[in-house]
């Protein structure tokens, strides 16, 4: 795919000619048109079939060269995989070539440049090309003309060459003779000699110009022959052949019409051969004649650009299945699979043989950057249709092996789960695909999974490793919880650690002593099967765990140097560091109602211009900014392709109703006391009926800066002044569960992660949504004019910080929030013992309205924190350290 | 084009003469130690801009003019620290960045007061301690526009730029860079390389006009582990698309930390004809986006790379102090410079990904 076989074998480059108007009527038709998607697919199915240089010529008399080759250009710089080649840019317009260079970051070639005009303007423009970083296409042409014989094309780029390279100090190796492609079988006797002209030339060139290449545009050649493709592309390839025995470096030809030399019918080539070696003087003539009956038997005559396309379809079934896989093409993959059975002995062997062939290639350029995600998962929808086609006659095969006593096995077992009061799994899905791509046999034991299932389970599959996985913070204590557990239960297996809130830290400090069997973390899921393939390699597995484990030594090190180095504040200076108000001064607007207000079944079409899509990109890791991700040329095509999918799915579920959406606000009077928030009955204040328990930064900060607390931003009790604080609870996660399973019965992991993920994304942009109306409530909202980019980013005044995140990390605080709100009747959002929200697709949190309040991160907590936070709350202090484990400055004992 | 003299035959020839004796060491960074000094509103504005219309706190390129004083020290903490090279204040210093500040005007006079701090710095040295050379490097760097990246997703055709546009701030800088006297021009954390062939192609006009001239320095930025620019350009394909400029050294500066900059800094050391440098940041940005790496961290990184062969030029970039660079001078010390390689004569083409016609 991305090497013609003609590279291969002598260095030959291939220029793909298919982006030129003057020939291709097809790319002329979509530029006058200005489609500008078919003239970039025109580019793209170039590159698709070998091009190795794209050339660029929209020479046209009606047609503003200058504008459209620069946005032809900006347009394919975007489509990363049409610019990772180089350009050459073609026109006979000076001006042109110009406006072209000034869009090119990457080395191109300019074609061309000659002394048509003259030697001054010759130099001109060479030296300015040696200012822009491009190599040239030199025509064999001078103020006198076209050279056509040997002689002329050597004397004129000779000259030419001496005067690059001896007064502008153009690199020799930059230089690309064209000695001129001239048209033969005329019928002019003084044509019939053009070829030989050209490949003795071209000798010759090589011969005595140090470094300097030769091209030529080969479909010259064959120019009385059109409309008869059958004898062009004979006479291309055999021209081509012989050129490049002379020293041919690179052709401008149409890499979907090459053909191989040896493959050409020996009657069609010898009279071809004929007519380039201008062997014999009827040469011509019987060329003609053969041609013409070729066309005759032909009838229609052959192939249009269009048919490319499913070309593929005429490849042996192996190879279609390869590019099933790469392309993510799930059409024709049953019927393809049903035709290798009649092939194989046993459906494993398709499995092992055609399948895994494909999905080692989509691996390898997986792991190269050269596949994105989304494209994997893609590819694995294929591989998992292929498999359950087979599955019904492995069953049979297995109950045949069975009967006769024997048993079969995959690459390597491996038990995933989502730790126990955690529900989030979309990351631990995306493994799961990827190591079932890899021939894994993956048994996910689902969500909020306790450990001893995780061993009860191992136990029972004989699992080669153990993957854990989770969001939230709690989870990181469960999992060191699993992996004491898999000590005191005597495994050996490794354990793999992954999900968003770990990290190779905590896993070195925290999990990795527990579990002398060996704790690996995985970063991602590009990672995985490199981590498992080396654990299940009884040959790698010592040397990878060696690395491990001294990498994690090393982390165990660094966090105690680090913990060393940088003492927090005592709780007391911390405090002493708040902001101070002026509460006199400070401006607490009333919301319009008290008490909670139930929002059920919201439509999903009201909430969808809150979406803020960069993290949905994220979760696929593929990370940027939306939208100018779709910019980025190495990961903007594919982004595009999955927001596209995605906007697909959304629009079924809003259309279909598939989600329910809930949601919960309220606002209570309330004051501060100390670090504590004390909800109140009513504004009289004589009853508390919550307190909320908040945490203060104790880092050491600059002196200008504060050490804050969310506590800061409500108005004290001794202030004398009345404030308000709300609080919110919403779902958009009814019905997210169900969709996926609905989509994984199908086969279909792509779309059942797509569902999940754009759960999450509607879930987020309720709470979006649900502040707006809060600071509505407020009065200060109503004035807010705010683009969606201004939303996105929270320029706004007010916060709505929520508990288990960085402002406020303690995750126990939900209960006295979800109580308050009556979240679990009014939404329908259940809280996990870990204090995870189910459905996943949830949000909670507070409002505050104070002017000042922004979002902080608490950072580490010391020992004389936690004992107060813990008295305040009323937990033993062993409880408030196993919830704000991750934050803990100290050891606890 | 290449026929041109060097502008200042003797200082070009000690400049040369250092890369051919050792690994020479570049300063580390120049915002970390501003914020050090605690600076107000009011330290930007002096002369005619107290009046100026536009909140001009953060334009650090500035106080080359408003408070040369800490620029001047900074450039000689880092000359005292080790620093054969320091780069003048004017990373902003172009028509198209100081347009965020209303202050296109000042472009030259921003240049040449940065040129003259770090010029008084070397001056200052280099008579306190007799046989030191201190050399002046004119900071170039990348513009908040780009000329192959649309910045609007619906109009992927769309550059928020033109190609002239940028040549003719570019040479402006670098007139008023090679005027004010630098030794060099360093092109640095290029994220987009058509921004910084228009670079290129500003210098080589202005060498033409002035009829001589300088070392150019070259350094991109490879944006994270992918190995690509920002831009998608692989190292290699980078190179390709600069090598026309017949650099005098070329690396990486920036984004990544030294550990894992180290594949690209191989890849152009084995390519590169001309000199190699590297200048990363003090390792990758924590939670708080300050950067961890400590001195000696740091420099036994550059010290493995030296050790290696693969450099010319070390120092820092964002998040490195005096003491970094003083603990890398040290640490490279009495190890040989990379050498050489032979000049080659394949066609080097690059789109995002390098072809070569041998």
């Amino acid at each position: 795919m991305s090497n013609p076989p003609s590279r291969n074998a002598s260095g030959f480059l291939v220029i793909g000619e298919r982006t030129n108007l003057t020939g291709s009527p097809k790319f002329a038709k979509a530029i006058k048109a200005g489609d500008w998607t078919a003239a970039i697919e025109i580019a793209r199915q170039q590159v698709d079939s070998g091009a190795n240089i794209l050339d660029i010529n929209v020479d046209e008399a009606l047609i503003d060269g200058e504008a459209t080759m620069v946005k032809f250009l900006n347009l394919i710089a975007s489509e990363p995989d049409i610019a990772r080649i180089p350009v050459m840019l073609d026109s006979s317009k000076w001006s042109v070539l110009e406006a072209g260079l000034q869009c090119l970051q990457g080395k191109g070639i300019v074609n061309s440049i000659s002394l048509k005009d003259g030697e001054a303007e010759f130099l001109r423009r060479a030296r300015l090309l040696t200012r822009y970083g491009a190599a040239a296409v030199v025509m064999a042409f001078d103020e006198q003309g076209q050279a056509a014989t040997r002689d002329d094309k050597v004397r004129i780029c000779t000259r030419a060459y001496r005067l690059l390279v001896d007064k502008v100090g153009f690199l020799p190796e930059d230089i690309v003779f064209d000695p001129n492609i001239l048209t033969v079988a005329t019928g002019i006797e003084e044509h019939a000699n053009y070829a030989v002209d050209f490949f003795e030339a071209t000798r010759i060139i090589k011969e005595t110009l140090p470094h300097a290449k030769v091209s030529g545009g080969v479909s010259n050649v064959s120019f009385s022959f059109r409309g008869n493709n059958p004898v062009r592309e004979a006479m291309h390839t055999a021209f081509l052949y012989h050129a490049i025995r002379q020293g041919l470096d690179m052709a401008i030809v149409n890499a979907g019409m090459l053909g191989v030399y040896d493959e050409i019918d020996p009657v069609l080539r010898e009279r071809v051969d004929d007519v380039l070696f201008n062997r014999r003087a009827d040469a011509t003539e019987r060329l003609v004649r053969l041609a013409d009956e070729l066309k005759a038997s032909a009838g229609t005559g052959p192939k249009s650009e269009a048919k490319d396309e499913l070309a593929w379809r005429n490849a042996p079934v192996e190879e279609r299945l390869k590019h099933a896989l790469v392309k993510g093409i799930d059409a024709f993959v049953e019927e393809d699979t049903e035709e290798c059975r009649s092939r194989y002995a046993r459906p494993l062997d398709i499995i092992e043989g055609p399948l895994m062939d494909g999905m080692r290639v989509v691996g390898d350029l997986f792991g190269a950057g050269k596949m994105f995600l989304p494209q994997v998962v893609k590819s694995a929808r294929v591989m998992k249709k292929s498999v359950a086609y087979l599955t019904p006659f492995m069953e049979a095969e297995k109950q045949a092996a069975a009967a006769r006593g024997e048993s079969t096995r995959s690459q390597g077992r491996i038990l995933t789960a989502t730790v126990k009061g955690d529900v989030h799994d979309i990351g631990k899905n995306i493994v799961g695909v990827v190591l079932a791509c890899n021939n894994y046999e993956v048994v996910d034991l689902g969500v909020m999974v306790p450990s001893d299932k995780i061993i009860a389970k191992a136990r029972e599959i004989q699992a080669d490793v153990i993957g854990v996985s989770g969001l939230i913070t709690p989870s990181l204590d469960e999992m060191v919880h699993v992996a004491k557990e898999l000590q005191r239960e005597k495994f050996d297996i490794p354990l793999l650690i992954g999900g968003a809130t770990t990290s190779p830290a905590h896993t070195a400090v925290k999990i990795a002593p527990e579990y002398p069997g060996g704790v690996v973390h995985v970063l991602d899921a590009s990672r995985v099967v490199n981590v498992v393939s080396a654990l299940l390699s009884p040959e790698r597995k010592p040397a990878f765990m060696e690395d491990v484990r001294t990498k994690q030594q090393k982390q165990r090190e660094d966090f105690a140097a680090r913990r060393a180095r940088k003492p927090l504040l005592s709780l007391e200076v911390a405090r002493s560091r708040r902001p101070s108000y002026d509460w006199n001064a400070v401006d607490i607007p009333k919301p319009e109602f008290l008490g909670t207000r139930v929002y059920r079944d919201v439509p999903l079409g009201e909430i969808l211009p809150f979406i803020d899509w960069s993290p949905f990109f994220s979760a696929w890791e593929i990370h940027g900014r939306y939208p100018r991700i779709f910019d980025d040329p190495a990961i903007g095509a594919e982004a595009k392709r999955l927001f596209n999918d995605a906007q697909v799915l959304l629009g079924r579920i809003v259309n279909e109703k598939l989600f329910t959406a809930n949601a919960v606000i309220g606002f209570w009077p309330c004051n501060a006391v100390g670090d504590d928030i004390e909800i109140c009955a009513d504004e009289s204040r004589r009853q508390v009926v919550a307190t909320f328990h908040q945490l203060r930064q104790q880092l050491e900060k600059p002196a200008d800066q504060f050490n804050h607390c969310l506590a800061d931003y409500i108005a004290p009790k001794d202030s004398g002044r009345i404030d308000y604080c709300g609080g919110f609870a919403v779902t958009a996660g009814h019905g997210v569960a169900e969709l996926a399973a609905e989509f994984r019965a199908h086969n279909d992991d792509y779309s059942a992660i797509l569902s999940q993920a754009l759960g999450d994304r509607l879930a987020e942009a309720m709470a979006e949504m649900f502040h707006k109306r809060a600071r509505e409530f407020c009065g200060y909202g109503k004035t807010e004019n705010l683009s969606h980019d201004d939303l996105i980013r929270e320029r706004y005044r007010g916060i709505r910080p929520a508990p288990g995140y960085p402002a406020c990390p303690d995750h126990t605080e939900k209960p006295g929030l979800f109580a308050l709100l009556n979240a679990t009747a009014a939404a329908g959002i259940i809280l996990t013992e870990s204090c995870a929200m189910q459905p996943a697709s949830s949000v909670s949190g507070w409002y505050f309205n104070h002017p000042d309040s922004k979002y902080f991160g608490v950072g580490k907590l010391g020992r004389d924190q936690v004992t107060d936070y813990s008295r305040r709350k009323g937990q033993t202090l062993v409880e408030t350290e196993h919830w704000l484990g991750p934050y803990l400055d100290y050891e606890t004992s | 084009m290449a026929s041109l003299p060097p502008l200042n035959p003797e200082r070009d020839a000690a400049f040369r003469a250092l890369f051919a004796e050792r690994i020479v060491i570049l300063d580390g960074a120049m915002g970390s130690l501003i914020q050090a000094f605690n600076l107000t509103g009011k330290d930007f504005r002096s002369g005619d801009l107290a009046a100026h219309g536009h909140d001009l706190k953060g334009n650090n390129d500035l106080l080359s003019i408003t408070r040369p004083d800490i620029i001047e020290e900074i450039h000689h903490r880092y000359f005292h620290a080790g620093a054969d090279i320091v780069e003048t204040n004017t990373f902003s210093a172009t028509a198209i960045a100081q347009a965020d500040y209303h202050l296109e005007g000042k472009v030259t006079e921003i240049n040449l007061a940065a040129v003259a701090c770090a010029r008084r710095a070397a001056s200052a040295v280099e008579s306190e301690r007799p046989g030191r050379r201190c050399l002046v490097a004119g900071a170039i760097g990348p513009l908040n526009r780009t000329l192959s990246m649309s910045p609007d997703v619906n109009r992927p055709d769309y550059r928020a730029v033109t190609w002239n546009q940028v040549v003719a701030a570019y040479t402006e800088q670098v007139r008023a860079l090679v005027s004010g006297g630098v030794d060099a021009l360093l092109v640095e954390t290029i994220f987009d390389t058509l921004n910084c062939k228009a670079a290129l192609f500003a210098i080589e006009s202005v060498f033409e006009d002035v009829g001589g001239r300088l070392p150019v320095m070259i350094s991109v930025t490879i944006t994270d582990a992918s190995g690509r620019t920002l831009s998608g350009q692989t190292t290699e394909a980078f190179y390709n698309s600069i090598r026309h400029a017949n650099p005098f050294s070329v690396g990486i500066n920036c984004a990544l930390g030294g550990r894992a900059m180290r594949p690209y800094i191989e890849e152009l050391s084995r390519i590169s004809t001309c000199y190699v440098s590297c200048y990363p940041n003090a390792g990758l940005p924590n939670a708080f986006g300050g950067y961890d790496e400590t001195p000696e961290e740091m420099a036994s990184i550059m010290r493995e790379f030296a050790a290696s062969g693969l450099v010319n030029l070390v120092g820092g970039c964002c998040g490195s102090t005096p003491d970094h660079i003083s603990a890398i001078a040290a640490a490279v010390r009495g190890l040989p410079a990379r050498k050489l390689p032979v000049a080659e004569t394949s066609m080097r083409l690059s789109g995002l990904e390098p072809l070569i016609v041998a």
